[in-house]
């Protein structure tokens, strides 16, 4: 058994209001599709957006080291399963 | 329809905000803003929803234009965004209509109609045929083809169709405006009828081009807090959802984008509680059969404009709005008063009060914290200097206004809540028939809340509404109730 995938929805201000709001909704939904093969976690400024002034990319989320930008559900939900599937 | 729906159009309105601000606090104002779409999309840069960047371009162009919080009906194609960005800064006042279409954008919408898909089997029961009070459906070639000239829309077809081939075109602005304000003109560009509109922001929420724009204020609340002028915020109760942080690191938040001081709205909404219990008490002694309440900006605008006959039974108590901003210029009267506001009625509402100088939206709000880099969760905590009820600050919540009212009652007088949650065809059908007959037969304090979920399914929030429901009963749990605190004052 390979380890869990760490999923972290960036709850920064800049995330938050680019839309991260509507991504807190994984961190009730995944646990609960995917049990315990994936962990979720809303978790303060990861940092990405002040690099260049990303603002505009945001929100952001991390599926392990892979950086989503303009982060949805779908895109999120998809990069879960990629990860699931390359185990 | 869900409320709060995640948009790729909210991120384009808002992207907009930022760079605005960032470029009012440049040394380059007119200059940068004149930049704005040539900033978002440089040459060579992907194209994502238009036909040609140029296209982009020029849209971006016109929510500039609402970001600066001009008409983009009414303001020339050849004007260059410099030009308005100081025509924003010498602007004394904020414009009448708080709504502006962003033509361009609209255009890809099809008029409303009644459309038989390829699905139709061409049955022999024909319920459409048989349904059509109107003579406009025949069989052509084993199929069901409606007589444009003679279909009414009724939509009847679609109903009894046993395959469901027959389906409703809208026009999702149309359609989600309950008075029939907005409609597509005859060169099918979407249209706002301000005799009709009540700003109640649903067609801003519902146009998946983003189209209905805001007209924002953000430049001339920037620009009081650039000439040194006391700008005090008095930021409603729905804001306390916003954002994820404690209501007094906002509060600290607020402080640092240059407002003197923060006033909650729910100081207001205590004393309309207050006042609304009083005169609820009143008028049932004096033989009403009901009351509704009237501190939705939104229902206010309706009862004017298409139920005039209400108002003999809407309460004749202030918003919470209007309490809170008396208290603020009797206080300070050198202050320019801010609203954050969770939707475009306050925005109506403000403009007929003196004492109510701006209007900022949750969005706009949200946009500032962005550009100046503000992490909202890791601000102090700064204290309110004067204290809400819990009551208070649950009035964004659909049922929190007659809960706060009801709280106040004497037990002789008890009241029997019917809740309005959200405006809709039916529920306005529902309060003309109330109005008409003098008496609601479901209960005797109505509540009216033009957005389904109160104030936190405005247009203009930030949070989803499910966290910033969580957000707010949890401050509204932390606080002192209302029966309480007019305890320990006797």
């Amino acid at each position: 058994m390979s380890e869990k995938i760490s999923v972290k929805v960036c709850l920064g201000t800049t995330c938050f209001v680019m839309g991260s709001a509507n991504l807190q909704e994984l961190i009730e939904t995944v646990p609960a599709k995917y049990g315990d093969k994936v962990s979720v976690i809303g978790v303060p400024c990861l940092g990405l957006c002040s690099i260049d002034w990303e603002f505009s990319k945001a929100p952001y989320v991390k599926v392990d080291d892979d950086v989503i930008k303009e982060a949805t559900v779908e895109k999120v939900l998809k990069a879960i399963d990629e990860k699931l599937a390359a185990k | 329809m869900a409320i709060n729906t995640p948009k790729q159009t909210s991120h384009l309105k808002r992207e907009i905000l930022v760079r605005l601000i960032k470029s009012f606090l440049s040394d380059n104002f007119e200059e940068n803003t004149r930049l704005i779409p040539y900033d978002m999309r440089p040459k060579g840069h992907e194209v994502p929803y238009r036909c040609c960047i140029y296209k982009e371009r020029a849209i971006l162009r016109d929510r500039t234009v609402a970001g600066l919080g001009f008409s983009i009906e009414e303001t020339e194609d050849s004007t260059l965004l410099s030009d308005l960005a100081k025509k924003a800064i010498e602007r004394k006042e904020p414009e009448e209509n708080p709504l502006t279409v962003l033509t361009t954008a609209c255009k890809g919408c099809v008029p409303s109609r009644i459309y038989v898909t390829d699905l139709c089997q061409g049955c022999v029961a024909r319920p459409c045929v048989n349904t059509c009070k109107f003579g406009a459906i025949s069989i052509q070639n084993g199929k069901s083809v409606i007589d444009p000239a003679k279909c009414k829309n009724c939509g009847m077809c679609a109903q009894v169709c046993p395959y469901q081939a027959i389906q409703k075109i809208i026009v999702p602005c149309e359609n989600a405006c309950p008075v029939g304000a907005i409609a597509k003109g005859e060169d099918g560009h979407a249209q706002i009828d301000f005799s009709k509109c009540i700003s109640c922001g649903k067609c801003v929420s519902a146009c998946p081009f983003g189209a209905v724009h805001e007209k924002s204020q953000i430049i001339d609340v920037l620009k009081n807090i650039k000439a040194g002028k006391k700008v005090i915020a008095m930021i409603a109760p729905a804001m306390m959802g916003q954002l994820p942080c404690t209501p007094k690191q906002l509060k600290e938040a607020i402080q640092k984008l240059g407002f003197a001081d923060v006033y909650e709205v729910a100081q207001g909404a205590d004393v309309t509680s207050k006042t609304e219990a009083a005169e609820f008490v009143e008028r049932l002694e004096d033989g009403a059969e009901f009351m509704t309440t009237s501190c939705c900006a939104g229902y206010n605008e309706l009862v004017e404009k298409h139920i005039p006959e209400m108002k003999p039974f809407r309460s004749d108590t202030k918003t919470p709005m209007y309490y809170t901003a008396e208290i603020v210029k009797k206080e300070k009267p050198e202050a320019v008063t801010v609203f954050f506001s969770p939707c475009v009625a306050k925005r109506r509402e403000a403009l007929q009060n003196p004492n109510v100088d701006y209007v900022l939206n949750y969005e706009e709000v949200g946009a500032w914290f962005i550009a100046l880099n503000i992490q909202v969760a890791e601000c102090g905590e700064s204290e309110f200097k004067t204290e809400a009820s819990a009551e208070a600050r649950n009035y964004c919540v659909t049922g929190g206004v007659a809960k706060a009212v009801q709280t106040l009652l004497p037990e002789e007088i008890p009241a029997h809540p019917v809740i309005i949650d959200g405006l809709n065809k039916q529920s306005i059908r529902d309060l003309k028939k109330y109005a008409k007959n003098g008496m609601c037969d479901l209960g005797n304090l109505i509540e009216v809340m033009a957005c389904t979920g109160g104030c936190l399914g405005g247009n203009a929030t930030v949070n989803a509404f499910k966290p910033a429901l969580k957000q707010v009963t949890t401050y509204v749990n932390e606080s002192e109730s209302l029966k309480d605190s007019i305890k320990a004052e006797k």
